[in-house]
């Protein structure tokens, strides 16, 4: 332990529709071995996440062995992790687990590219649990927050993770802190709700999240 | 920040109260010395500094209270900061190098720091169990730990009181992201002294032993802005999963393995948002006490949110 210890790598605060957007990724080394990072659209890096949403459909998509695909919806759009043999106990969860469900998951960004060209974004979890509504609301909120403090210290000198989504996107952080901002109010309108009273999936059907059809286009394992 | 930078500052800093000092005068006129001329970066910062004094008309011992605060040494968080504390000398310890005086363990009632006292600050010996006002040290930072630093303009005035020294209880919130290996039903050494978690049930010290059964979770709070690690105990694991030991002993029996216990833990842990109070252990916050954010206010996070 007298070298430097390896510190883990916090898990990133960021609602679906900035997350689908985060299709650049980097390394801050040329270790073979180096964490790589998904870049969020509005200035930071990201190698873990931590999100809360309503599970709404769950599907194999594997050929050979089993290959989970969940879609996971919050305020703003949806989450798509697959988990396959290599994240047993998150494939298992997501086999055991009944649509709909409001589920926690903490894992890793990861890119790739479709036939067409665009780049999607999904998660590989490493952990998959069921939670309640009011754990879903806090995430609500704190993912919130995190995100407009984002947007706020976009345009500070030395923030170079904005200054690298400047240049690798043509995004406008703005409309991350109002879809963030009305997240919030949704929540402070709606109260109090049970899992899968269909407003998750109305929520779905607003998203700009792709359609998830092709399992041609899943990343490998 | 390079070391002639931050000796620049600090020198800018002891002025802040008296005069204005810009820290790139300061830095250009040490470069000079230290690059230039070859001196000693202190007898550099001295001279320097001398010559502020004298443009000033100040004595030296006039500078040095400049913009430090008296801070209590468990909320020291940030590197390179001016502080003062009212402290009790906890506990010298043996100088690893003849450049340090002394080392040791400060404390208030927050916790305790070590510090550091070089020898080329000239300042008095601190005895142990004597309490202190400590004017004007520094703090640093070395892998996530803090320290402080007494220097030259450090003001040591003994005072004539008792503080208790407490246990650097910290209070973290976030969700549980991760349960580490190690956790769950777990073995210990039996020997007399010796709670080492057995590894396939081998002590490091005591090698092959006949091991007790325990509960804990080597657990991570995370608040998408820093993560801590967290230790609960037995009777803090009981509290939190819900499961006692013996139901945990039942159900690896069952399974014949005891890592089921860590797994059945995490199904009801992870993900959830937790606040939990208790001392820090080297990088570990030791769970004393714990409660359930509850329901979030709405309203209030709303219009946080737009203030910012």
């Amino acid at each position: 332990m007298s070298q430097s210890a390896p510190t883990r790598e916090v898990a990133r605060r960021v609602f679906a529709t900035e997350f689908n957007d985060a299709g650049y990724t980097f390394t801050e080394s040329d270790d073979e071995r180096a964490p790589v990072y998904a870049l969020l659209p509005t200035g930071e890096s990201s190698n873990r996440v931590f999100f809360v949403g309503t599970l709404t459909e769950k599907e194999d998509v594997g050929e050979d062995s089993e290959y989970w695909r969940g879609r996971i919806v919050d305020p703003t759009g949806t989450f798509f992790v697959y988990a396959g043999q290599y994240q047993p106990e998150a494939a298992s969860k997501l086999r055991d687990l009944e649509p709909p469900a409001y589920v926690a998951v903490v894992g890793k960004p990861r890119t790739y590219e479709t036939d067409d060209g665009t780049v999607r974004v999904s998660v590989r979890p490493e952990s998959i649990t069921e939670v309640d509504a009011a754990t879903r609301d806090r995430w609500v909120a704190e993912t919130a927050r995190r995100t407009v403090e984002r947007v706020a210290a976009f345009d500070d000198e030395g923030n170079e993770y904005a200054r690298m989504a400047r240049e690798e996107y043509d995004f406008d952080p703005q409309t991350y802190k109002a879809a963030a901002l009305s997240a919030l109010e949704d929540l402070d309108e709606s109260g109090d709700e049970l899992a899968g009273d269909g407003s998750a999936d109305d929520d779905a059907a607003l998203g700009d999240a792709p359609d998830g059809t092709d399992p041609a286009g899943a990343p490998e394992p | 920040m390079s070391e002639l930078r931050q000796e620049a500052k600090a020198i800018a800093e002891q002025f802040s109260d008296h005069t204005d000092v810009d820290p790139d005068d300061v830095e250009e006129r040490l470069t000079t010395l230290v690059d230039e001329y070859r001196v000693p970066l202190d007898e550099a910062s001295r001279s320097v500094t001398n010559s502020y004094l004298e443009d000033a008309g100040m004595e030296r011992d006039e500078l040095g209270r400049g913009g430090s605060e008296e801070v209590l040494v468990n909320d020291i968080d940030e590197d390179e900061q001016w502080v003062d504390l009212r402290v009790k000398l906890v506990d010298l310890w043996e100088p690893r190098s003849d450049s340090i005086s002394q080392v040791g363990l400060l404390g208030d009632e927050s916790g305790t720091i070590k510090f550091v006292a070089f020898e080329t600050s000239d300042l008095p010996e601190l005895d142990e169990g004597q309490a202190y006002e400590l004017s004007n040290v520094v703090t640093d930072e070395y892998e996530g730990s803090y320290s402080v630093k007494l220097n030259r303009t450090t003001g040591i005035t003994e005072i004539d009181e008792e503080i208790e020294v407490g246990d650097n209880a910290d209070t973290v919130e976030g969700a549980l992201v991760d349960i580490q290996s190690g956790s769950g039903l777990i073995k210990r050494c039996p020997e007399a002294d010796c709670t080492r978690v057995l590894q396939n049930g081998r002590c490091s010290e005591h090698g092959q032993v006949e091991g007790e059964f325990d509960l804990r979770i080597k657990g991570v709070l995370d608040d998408g802005e820093t993560v801590t690690e967290v230790i609960f105990d037995r009777e803090a694991t009981e509290e939190l999963t819900g499961m006692t030991l013996e139901a945990a002993k039942d159900m690896a029996m069952d399974a014949l393995d005891t890592t089921v216990v860590a797994e059945e833990m995490g199904e009801d842990v992870l993900g959830r948002y937790y606040r939990v109070t208790g001392p820090t252990f080297g990088r570990y916050v030791l769970v004393d006490e714990m409660e359930d954010p509850g329901t979030v206010d709405v309203e209030s996070a709303l219009i946080e949110a737009r203030s910012i």
